[in-house]
């Protein structure tokens, strides 16, 4: 499935490649691609003039390394997630990306200071914040619903299958979290071998119940099928599901994990320069304002927050769908992309180890 | 005599015909090259080219060794058990002077977080500050981080800084190398790799005898029947086989699923209960149906060629001499159809060694190929020196069981059509 995605991906991009003025992107297709291509493309070709072509990848950090390696670099601009932007920059995979091409905010903030902390790199720039929560069927749990990140590994309580991403990353920190750990501490007790030995054996307890899933668009599509009656997804897929198709999905934001996405340039991309306006252009406070019209991922910009209003449908409130909403935050968790990209071949390795075993 | 005879037979111009003949014969010779060239261009470019660079990539080391010349040095002057002096410690500093100048740090670290977890950060946070660093340098570095004394470090340090190395298909293997350099397994819990290649084996052997069994039966009656009926018979084997391998698995998820067609065919004749339903997807079981049911054509298509050589008399004649059927078939109509067997079985296990897509659908966590650990580190660990060394033992595996076949059975009498 994924061979055919990235050939796909690969052979659209080469075939776009040939054109003049033009912008590729790659990113996570789905309600989450929708969004962007409402918010950042359409208006970034009305503005230009350069056309932009959307293709969709699994996990576009994946291919880069490839098409560098390959020096047949097909994708301009790629949205990817905090560890593997720094990963990529470090192994100088990916274009530097000048701060002071970034506009300042309409009240003349500069960039700088304008993103929050974290969101601007020397290889990336960030766009949203997004997370990675757990949701649950509420027509298969009407007298209780689950609440709490250790209510998804209880399935004596609450029973039926789990989804689960294939891969050790948010699995680990989450089964911590579900085994009492406070989300403060985290990392900390996975830097030891008892911490990860932990986590690993609370997931062994729901083993046998997961479905495991690899693309952002399955968890909402799982649940909705009935393969499973929880699943961790990624926050913006639920909501779309549950608002704009009528789901009766709902999202437990206890022990949510926060991440940036953020926005490359793989080295040697055919329109580097095209591609560096886009960025610009996307990443300017009301075109990430408006991206959370149509999901709800949080801005990476302070001066886009206020703007943020009413879902496309013209009666939700954004607002309190954010990650970053104040009641949100209870027990919520920071993706630490310095650990995930030191150890995420490690912990990877024994992860397919215990999935195989 | 000879010399004579030589001097007499020659060309209307006058050239001896023995140079003529040679001429004329390695011209069309040339003709003939010259003919199959681009044919041998093509294998060379697609076949012979890739194989090549990924046995390459399987054992060239330079990801660290580029990075770090002056370590590289001095593990040259320095052998194995050498104390980490200050030297040491100095050419580790330059490297990572070295390393900020060209960005190569998280190459560097990369490379060494292969073997050493938790490694990729000190080069890349040290390497940041590298301008700073100051002698006395063993102090100054391990002021900076104090990761940087460990032993386990500069053993991986050293092995890394070979231009060629074994160590990925150690890793290949489920082991490593120690504190000392000596080579062995890692923790259990990290085991994988021959876990999944004797998997791999067993499942594939298994998935060819079934194949085998059902498609005996299918090609014999194929080849016996009138050529109308056969032919019939033969779209329905050949329509799944020109069918997408995509749409061919998907329609086995429909069948097999928990609330699929299968399971609520059962259900409702009352063989299961509703908290019965057979699990016979996304483990073993479904990677065994679908892998067996995709397969079956490439074993039915060689027997039935064969089968269809075999002269129907000679049965008749073992019969007409008193041979019972049994006797019949087992002494004289099994043994024609062999070479079928042969190669029908080689094309099915080969092709089930290097299966991917469908263990990746079908499979779950039990039913997983080595193949799809290959592609986890060609697309998302990016480990590809590691994937090569697990695809080039694949590729080993599959050389000496040809050469088995070769042995016992004789290639010569391999027969596809």
């Amino acid at each position: 499935m994924k061979k055919t995605l990235i050939l796909t991906t690969a052979l659209t991009g080469f075939a776009f490649a040939a054109a003049a003025q033009e912008v590729v992107v790659m990113s996570w297709g789905g309600a989450y691609g929708t969004s962007q291509v409402e918010a950042y493309n359409k208006p970034f070709t009305e503005a230009t003039g350069i056309k932009t072509t959307m293709i969709d990848a699994d996990n576009p950090a994946t291919p880069i390394k490839a098409q560098v390696e390959a020096g047949n670099v097909t994708v301009d601009v790629a949205d990817v997630e905090y560890s593997d932007a720094v990963r990529l920059c470090d192994e100088g995979l990916l274009e530097p990306i000048d701060p002071a091409i970034l506009p300042a905010a309409p009240d003349g903030t500069p960039a700088t200071e304008d993103f929050v902390e974290g969101a601007i790199n020397d290889c990336s720039v960030a766009n949203i914040v997004w997370s990675t929560i757990y949701a649950y069927d509420t027509t298969k749990f009407a007298d209780g619903a689950p609440t709490t990140m250790a209510d998804f590994f209880d399935t004596a309580k609450f029973p039926g299958k789990r989804g689960l991403r294939k891969g050790a990353k948010a699995n680990l920190e989450m089964a911590l979290m579900a085994d009492g750990v406070p989300a403060g501490e985290v990392y900390d007790a996975l830097e030891t071998a008892e911490g990860v030995d932990r986590a690993f054996a609370k997931l062994d307890t729901i083993k046998s119940d997961v479905v495991w899933w690899e693309a952002g668009a399955q968890p909402p599509a799982m649940l909705a099928a009935g393969d499973v009656t929880m699943t961790t997804a990624y926050n913006g897929r639920i909501f779309n599901a549950a608002v704009a198709e009528n789901q009766p999905f709902n999202i437990v934001w206890d022990g949510q994990i926060m991440d940036f996405d953020l926005f490359v340039v793989p080295k040697g991309a055919p329109n580097k320069d095209a591609a560096m306006q886009y960025i610009a252009f996307a990443t300017g406070t009301q075109p990430l304002a408006d991206q959370a019209k149509y999901i709800s991922y949080g801005p990476a910009r302070k001066s886009s927050g206020p703007l943020v209003g009413l879902y496309q449908d013209g009666k939700t409130e954004m607002g309190p769908q954010m990650p970053t909403a104040e009641a949100n935050l209870a027990n919520a968790l920071v993706n630490n992309f310095e650990f995930w990209a030191d150890k995420d071949t490690e912990l990877n390795e024994r992860f397919n180890a215990w999935l195989a075993n | 005599m000879t010399d004579t005879t030589a001097e007499l037979l020659t060309t209307a111009d006058g050239r001896p015909l023995k140079a003529a003949l040679a001429k004329a014969q390695s011209r069309a010779k040339y003709r003939a090259l010259f003919l199959v060239l681009p044919l041998l261009f093509f294998i060379l470019l697609t076949f012979v080219a890739p194989i090549g660079q990924m046995l390459k990539r399987s054992v060239e080391n330079d990801s660290f060794s580029a990075t770090a010349p002056n370590l590289g040095l001095w593990f040259a002057q320095n052998p194995q058990g050498s104390e980490i002096n200050e030297a040491a410690y100095a050419a580790l500093a330059a490297d990572l002077l070295y390393m900020k100048e060209n960005r190569s740090a998280g190459e560097a670290g990369t490379r060494i977080n292969y073997d050493l977890s938790g490694s990729r950060s000190m080069f890349t946070s040290t390497a940041r500050k590298a301008d700073k660093l100051e002698p006395p340098y063993k102090e100054a570095l391990i002021a900076a981080d104090k990761g940087w004394d460990d032993p386990m470090l500069w053993q991986v340090m050293r092995s890394a800084s070979d231009k060629v190395t074994a160590d990925f298909y150690i890793a290949a293997l489920d082991m490593t190398r120690d504190e000392t350099g000596a080579i062995t397994a890692v923790g259990e819990d990290r085991q994988i790799y021959k876990l999944l290649f004797k998997r791999t084996l067993i499942l594939s052997t298994l998935i060819t005898f079934l194949c085998f069994i059902l498609a005996f039966p299918v090609a014999h009656l194929l080849a016996t029947l009138p050529m109308a009926k056969s032919n019939l018979l033969m779209i329905l084997v050949l329509l799944p086989f020109w069918t997408s391998l995509l749409v061919r698995t998907t329609s086995w998820i429909v069948l097999l699923q928990g609330e699929g067609v299968i399971n609520s065919l059962l259900y409702a004749m009352g063989i299961i209960g509703e908290d019965g339903r057979i699990q016979l997807i996304y483990n073993q079981a479904g990677t065994i149906i679908a892998m067996t049911h995709i397969l079956l054509p490439f074993m039915i298509l060689p027997l039935y060629s064969v089968m269809r050589t075999i002269p129907p008399s000679y049965v008749r004649a073992a019969r007409s001499l008193g041979a019972t059927s049994w006797t019949a078939f087992r002494r004289i109509y099994f043994p024609q159809t062999l070479p079928g067997i042969g190669a029908g079985g080689l094309l099915v296990f080969i092709l089930c060694l290097g299966f991917y897509i469908t263990p990746a659908l079908v499979g779950g966590a039990s039913g997983q190929l080595i193949s799809n650990l290959i592609a986890f580190h060609m697309a998302k660990s990016l480990n590809w020196s590691l994937a090569a060394a697990l695809a080039a033992l694949l590729l080993g595996g599959v050389m000496i069981l040809y050469w088995l076949y070769d042995r016992l059975v004789g290639i010569d009498k391999l027969k596809l059509g």
